[in-house]
């Protein structure tokens, strides 16, 4: 608990000089962050950003003391409140964490025991640290949650965690790590792996808190639009050094570096339009399709149509049916009802009795590439064996046909003998691609294929998959729901809920209002590159203007 | 080759004594002939005679040399078990991979089949067909390949089950590509560690399994040398403070101990631990 009515708003809380962490890798220590200073005032929220690998979630832990496994505190000084974290014992340390630094994880979902209610975990801390009794800590719970807007407060906490949604749960332990009532909560990206309508709540609960209770904190996340409506002041690190340092305002307007600036500009992006007219029959026709997972109903009655050279976007949160509507085009969930047509013949709904050819036409690039590439397989044989169950290349014309793809996805040759874990996320994403067109598709989907990658990467991957359509004359499915990456591709948009279009037509048509309630929804919660744009849209939502929350399909 | 030795040179003590072992058993097994200074079966001197020069460990309860014996034995202990281990991966490997790769009914089915056999007490399943089927080598090999096959079919099933769900087996499936294909190339280059780390510790079993068949009479027949059984006919020593029937069943000890050490750092090698 904060033991300092006499300490000010505006005292020095945390000061690190030229903090250095060294990581352990192919056993020998190489340094990830290579001496950054970082001054942290009471009541101040810090913003931390950069690409992964920039070093900001080890950063993070270090203003608790802490270093991951395989890493270890090499040099300088970390002063918390007088406390010399570099030097201090682990006992002192561990009275600290929890009690007066909190720490707040990316998945709530893999951070909460799955084995205990959520108000036992909540009550863990202040007991232990002897803040509150159990009763008194339960009573703090239910006015927390309460804070932080989490539906009947007073029962919530008696669920286990599979009981509420990811949205909730990332604000569950919001409220946990407030129990002790820290002087310090390092956020560790707590919203990134939340829709946007999810992300709006979690971001104004957290802001909220923050203010409340004068709490200072460190926001780590790569999303600039995120960090700039949390921030007082944002830090940029690349490679473990620190790029630039200023007010919020001051970075977002007047970025000083160019590394800044390249982030700044990276939702410049945009697909040139598609001037040539529609062929008379699309190359793929969703008709009308309903689905079910077993006796769960999924998909009703879901249509739309793939053309060559055109990008349709289906967008919605997660559990609205987009992935699955993909499964069912690519055959892996037959449909209860309706066809999938191809050049407007019907494509049998099982995929075990659709041709060679046939499979061969639809591709697939997935979300996680990590999970998409087999860890045991070169990318000589990834991209080669497409080439050779399809075409029938074998030998030194399989060789050359990979160093093709290879030089189409713009990696040099000698990535052919590589492994999956000697890649990059972004480069594991590329050899996805070549896979998809090796097999010299028609068309391509694309789930959530730049959503696990850095923004600067996501960029690139978005213009490569755009260059590749011009050049190949591919029809592509883009399944997202990040609204930024719907502008930047999409010539036609798709909006589904729970299970059902909502809305679909030309992108401008979409984008522009009026709007289905709902796409509106999801239009003004995606974050935009201006400080005072959570502020204004929650007053503009608590006075009725706009829409708050999901209609019911 | 030079990875393979730069590998050995960096193995830790332990695993170098097991891999030490390993090798000595392999070598006294492939040259018993050349290396035991009697027959396997020759009667070459009086009942449980001391150690002498003439016999080095002594004779036992027939007069046939001990250490001739135990030579023979490896050869015949050991290479049934790794026969019989061999078989039981075969068969357990494949159904498991089967089961979990087409999953449904094909699952079901196998599973229970599998319960049904692991339910009844191993030993005495194993005395029970073997008295029934009679007592051959084939026989022997069969019945406890069986028996150890649905060990070996749970754990693959278990750790292919983590890579069947997997999006480039999906991927896999979509192209079109046969069941074999699948299972050959994404699934088993995935799951192989923890099979062969298996390997090790089952192949043990086996051979502890033979062994305390042996003991109990059902196992390798006389006159075949065979550790298990050696121990038995020379109990009776035990009982004078001789030490001669602890012989092989030090020899299986040791064998046990040193194959665990090189499984152990096998996994340690590839679960990709660091100390």
């Amino acid at each position: 608990m904060s033991d300092s009515s006499d300490a000010k708003k505006g005292d020095v809380l945390l000061e690190m000089r030229g903090l250095r962490i060294e990581g352990r890798a192919e056993e020998q220590w190489s340094e990830i962050v290579k001496g950054v200073d970082i001054t942290l005032r009471r009541g101040e929220v810090l913003g931390l950003i950069g690409e992964s690998g920039a070093g900001k979630s080890t950063i993070g832990l270090a203003a608790m003391g802490f270093a991951r496994d395989g890493c270890r505190l090499s040099g300088g000084t970390i002063d918390f409140d007088g406390i010399d974290l570099m030097t201090a014992s682990e006992d002192t340390k561990r009275h600290l964490r929890g009690a007066r630094i909190a720490y707040v994880a990316q998945s709530a979902a893999a951070a909460f025991n799955p084995a205990h209610r959520l108000i036992d975990q909540y009550s863990e801390s202040p007991t232990q640290h002897g803040v509150f009794g159990r009763s008194q800590a339960e009573a703090d719970a239910k006015e927390l949650y309460g804070r932080l807007q989490l539906p009947n407060p007073n029962e919530i906490g008696f669920r286990y965690p599979h009981q509420v949604s990811g949205g909730q749960l990332q604000r569950a332990m919001t409220a946990m790590a407030m129990s002790c009532r820290p002087d310090l909560i390092v956020f560790d990206e707590p919203t990134t792996a939340l829709d946007v309508t999810t992300q709006i709540e979690v971001l104004s609960a957290i802001r909220d808190v923050v203010d409340q209770f004068d709490t200072a904190a460190i926001y780590i996340t790569h999303d600039l639009a995120v960090v700039a409506q949390m921030a007082d002041r944002i830090m940029v690190l690349r490679y473990g050094n620190l790029v630039e340092e200023s007010d919020t305002r001051d970075m977002l307007f007047n970025p000083q570096e160019d590394y800044t600036k390249s982030l700044w500009a990276v939702r410049s992006f945009r697909k040139e339009p598609v001037t040539e007219p529609k062929a008379e029959v699309p190359i793929l026709e969703v008709d009308n399709v309903t689905a079910a997972y077993g006796d769960t109903p999924v998909l009703f009655n879901v249509g739309f149509a793939l053309e060559r050279r055109r990008t349709v976007a289906v967008v919605g949160e997660s559990g609205s049916g987009k992935s699955t509507t993909a499964r069912v085009i690519t055959g892996l969930l037959p449909p209860s009802e309706g066809q999938i047509l191809y050049q407007g013949e019907a494509l049998p709904k099982d995929f075990r009795q659709r041709s060679k050819d046939q499979l061969r036409h639809c591709q697939m690039i997935y979300q996680m590439a990590d999970t998409a590439l087999n860890p045991k397989q070169r990318v000589r044989d990834v991209i080669g064996r497409p080439l050779e169950f399809y075409l029938g290349l074998k030998g030194a014309e399989r060789e050359k046909k990979v160093l093709e793809l290879l030089d189409m996805i713009e990696l040099t040759p000698d990535f052919a003998g590589r492994l999956p874990s000697e890649l990059s996320g972004g480069q594991k994403q590329r050899i996805c691609i070549a896979r998809a067109l090796a097999a010299e598709p028609e068309i391509i989907i694309c789930d959530e294929v730049t959503s696990a990658l850095d923004q600067l990467v996501a960029e690139e991957i978005l213009k490569l998959l755009d260059r590749l359509q011009q050049e190949l004359n591919l029809a592509y499915m883009f399944i997202t729901h990040d609204i930024a990456t719907v502008r930047a591709i999409a010539d036609e948009i798709v909006v589904m809920l729970q299970g059902r279009v909502v809305e679909k037509g030309e992108k401008d048509t979409v984008l522009s209002p009026p709007h289905h309630e709902y796409t509106e929804l999801l239009l003004s919660s995606v974050p935009e590159m201006d400080p005072d744009w959570l502020t204004q849209l929650l007053e503009q939502r608590a006075r009725g203007e706009v829409v708050s929350s999901a209609p019911v399909a | 080759m030079a990875a393979a030795l730069k590998l050995l040179r960096q193995a830790p003590l332990t695993a170098k004594f097991g891999l030490l072992v390993i090798v000595t058993y392999i070598v006294v097994a492939m040259f018993a002939p050349a290396i035991a200074p009697y027959g396997e079966t020759e009667v070459v001197g009086a009942e449980y005679e001391e150690s002498s020069p003439e016999f080095l460990l002594g004779t036992d309860n027939l007069g046939r040399d001990m250490l001739t014996r135990l030579v023979y034995g490896a050869r015949n202990t050991v290479g049934i078990a790794f026969v019989t281990t061999c078989l039981a991966f075969l068969v357990g490997g494949i159904l498991g991979l089967l089961a979990s790769t087409l999953g449904g009914w094909v699952d079901q089915g196998l599973g229970r089949i599998v319960d049904v056999l692991m339910a009844i007490p191993q030993l005495i399943f194993a005395l029970m067909i073997l008295t029934i089927v009679g007592t051959s080598v084939t026989s022997l090999v069969l019945v406890i390949a069986l028996l150890d096959s649905t060990r070996v079919f749970r754990l693959a099933r278990a750790v292919s089950m983590n890579i069947v769900v997997m999006e480039y087996v999906e991927a896999a499936k979509l192209r079109g590509e046969g069941l074999w294909w699948i299972i050959r190339h994404e699934i088993l280059p995935n799951i192989m560690p923890p099979l062969v780390a298996e390997f090790g510790l089952r192949f043990c079993f086996v051979f502890l399994f033979i062994s305390a068949l042996s003991f109990l009479g059902l196992g390798i027949q006389p006159p075949t040398a065979d550790w298990g059984s050696m121990v038995r006919d020379n109990a009776t020593l035990i009982t004078y403070g001789i030490t001669t029937p602890l012989l092989p069943a030090g020899a299986i000890a040791l064998l046990t101990v040193g194959v665990n050490f090189v499984v152990d750092w096998f996994l340690h090698k590839t679960s990709g631990l660091k100390e």
